[in-house]
């Protein structure tokens, strides 16, 4: 039983979390430059490295399926079924990953050394709503940059492919490019798009929320920080199947 | 709900003129304590800290805290601030009843009262300039304001020379006088004091503790001092500040003429008062664990 009920209570948390930082947004004051400052880490700081990781997958999704299509003898659908996959999945989850590896760390870790160095109650003491000043704008900033890096990821993911397909298996790079175009439907895109909303959701509330619960010193902000990526990762990937179900219900989505 | 103004406007406007030096002396904002437990009690898991704990701090009173460490002292004033929440019993501040306040309510009351951590809890990804000056931009003053207040501010802690570091190039003693003044900046009307002289040298301690004296008696702030230090107690209860002639301020000690009374001593022992009253009263008691407390034996 108690496993269960610590699972409803930190999910009361994080529920009450997020809904605190979104009430807080009508109140003043706000905090722009700080959002705009997360903004910054959160996605230029995280750009190299899921560029990389987009490129790389595509690339490895070419890799691995251009022979099984070419025994089919339909090799020229190679940029349909990369693209599909990344859009769809591997763009969205992989990115969310590699933000909360980096991201949700950094978050539970600074939030962490602030409340056991007190440095939370100081700015409760000196009137700044702790909620307000540092929760909203990470939640924010992810919710905001999420979004845009996955883009970034499908981009150089499709570029990945691309070029393994050209340079290891002598494809034409029209033919590729023509079957990925084939191959993305609206709803791909759209459904693509609203999984890194929600991802940055539960990556920022997760880890805020680790952070700022942190007790026991030193070894607690370790504690907390591998919670917070640990935490976030699982339900990203979780959450990930049921949006996807909840997806195809909405948008009508075909199968690939 | 009267603001502080309508009040004394109601005083003023009194047309008997008798009637007006009365009304002076029983002025509510005067009669009501700046700070107020009723009764508090506070546990933490099985272990209870506070038993009890009833006392008030007048306007432009200061309050010593003695006590055991672990007695309790830090608790009291996170309780005061509503960082904590009491068990059972009432908080007031200014005579407003803070117990159920929830945050955001809290955040008005908080906006008078200035805090020196014990641990300091300066913000350590800001600079020194930005730590004292913290309360002052989240209320939006303009930056042109802000900058002569905190160097006036610093030079009170005579720091003036460390404004661009950041906390972590300072030593422990310094980062407390950063502590002091973020806390006074702004005029806070109450000011809690968590151990604002422990490991400082004692020329410091002694600047610090002439601070906390002029702030009593020349702006009429009501403070809460916790301290282990005799000599701080000593130095707060027996001396006052006034102006001379030449708009100097000196420091005298209570002599014949005058008895200090903005200054009380309150001891905390197993979670409950178990002194309160002026210095003098504490140096002649005859309880021998306060003996044993002030004398060391
Ligand atoms: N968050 C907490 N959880 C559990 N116990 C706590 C907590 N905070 C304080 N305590 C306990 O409450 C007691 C009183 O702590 P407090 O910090 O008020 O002591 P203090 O009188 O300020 O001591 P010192 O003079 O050493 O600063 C201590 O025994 C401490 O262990
Ligand atoms: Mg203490």
């Amino acid at each position: 039983m108690y496993p269960v009920y610590r699972f409803l209570f930190e999910l009361q948390e994080i529920s009450l979390l997020i809904w605190r930082s979104f009430v807080n947004l009508r109140r003043r004051p706000r905090y722009p430059g700080e959002v705009l400052r997360q903004m910054d880490l959160i996605g230029v700081g995280s750009l190299p490295i899921v560029l990389l990781t987009g490129f790389f997958t595509g690339g490895v999704l070419v890799l691995q399926t251009f022979p099984t299509l070419e025994y089919y003898s339909i090799q020229s659908e190679a940029g349909r079924s990369v693209a599909t996959s990344l859009i769809r999945e591997l763009g969205p989850v992989l990115t969310a990953l590699m933000v909360s590896g980096r991201i949700g760390s950094a978050i539970s870790a600074e939030l962490g050394s602030m409340v056991v160095s007190q440095q939370i109650d100081a700015m409760r003491a000196f009137g700044t709503n702790p909620i307000r000043k540092l929760v909203a704008p990470r939640i924010i900033a992810l919710i905001f940059m999420l979004p845009l890096l996955t883009i970034a990821a499908d981009i150089f993911g499709l570029i990945g492919g691309g070029v393994v397909a050209s340079l290891i298996y002598n494809q034409e790079t029209h033919v590729f490019i023509a079957s990925v175009r084939n191959g993305i439907s609206t709803s791909d895109l759209v459904g693509g798009m609203i999984k890194p909303f929600f991802f940055g959701l539960i990556i920022g509330a997760v880890s805020c929320h680790k952070g700022l619960s942190t007790t026991g010193g030193t070894v607690g902000v370790g504690r907390s920080t591998t919670n917070a990526v640990v935490i976030a990762s699982i339900w990203v990937i979780i959450f990930d199947f049921f949006l996807s179900k909840a997806l195809h219900f909405v948008l009508d989505m075909g199968p690939i | 709900m009267l603001s502080e103004s309508d009040e004394q406007g109601t005083v003023f406007d009194e047309e008997e003129p008798g009637k007006y030096l009365e009304d002076a002396v029983d002025e509510p904002s005067r009669v009501r304590p700046a700070i107020e437990f009723r009764d508090v009690h506070l546990s933490f898991d099985d272990v209870t800290i506070l038993n009890g704990i009833s006392f008030s701090v007048r306007k432009g009173e200061t309050k010593i805290i003695l006590g055991r460490s672990g007695g309790g002292k830090s608790t009291i004033i996170r309780l005061v601030l509503g960082l904590l929440k009491p068990d059972s019993g009432t908080i007031l501040i200014d005579g407003e009843d803070i117990t159920y306040y929830n945050e955001e309510q809290m955040m008005g009351v908080r906006q008078k009262i200035g805090m020196v951590f014990q641990e300091g809890a300066l913000f350590d990804s800001l600079s020194v300039f930005e730590n004292v000056a913290y309360r002052l931009i989240e209320r939006g003053v303009a930056y042109e304001e802000v900058e002569p207040e905190v160097r006036r501010m610093l030079r009170f802690v005579d720091l003036e020379d460390a404004i661009d570091k950041m906390p972590d190039e300072l030593s422990g003693g310094m980062r407390r006088r950063v502590g002091i003044a973020r806390a006074l900046i702004g005029d806070p009307q109450i000011v809690l004091f968590d151990e604002p002289t422990a490991g400082l040298d004692p020329p410091t301690a002694r600047t610090i503790c002439e601070l906390a004296i002029k702030l009593r008696d020349l702006q009429d702030v009501s403070s809460i001092f916790v301290t282990h230090e005799m000599n701080n107690l000593r130095y707060l209860s027996s001396e006052y500040a006034t102006v001379d002639d030449e708009g100097k301020v000196i420091f005298e000690k209570e002599g014949e003429k005058l008895c200090l009374i903005n200054t009380e001593v309150m001891m905390i022992r197993d979670g409950q008062i178990n002194f309160s009253g002026t210095d003098e009263k504490l140096e002649h008691t005859d309880d021998p664990y306060i003996r044993t407390f002030i004398y060391g034996k």
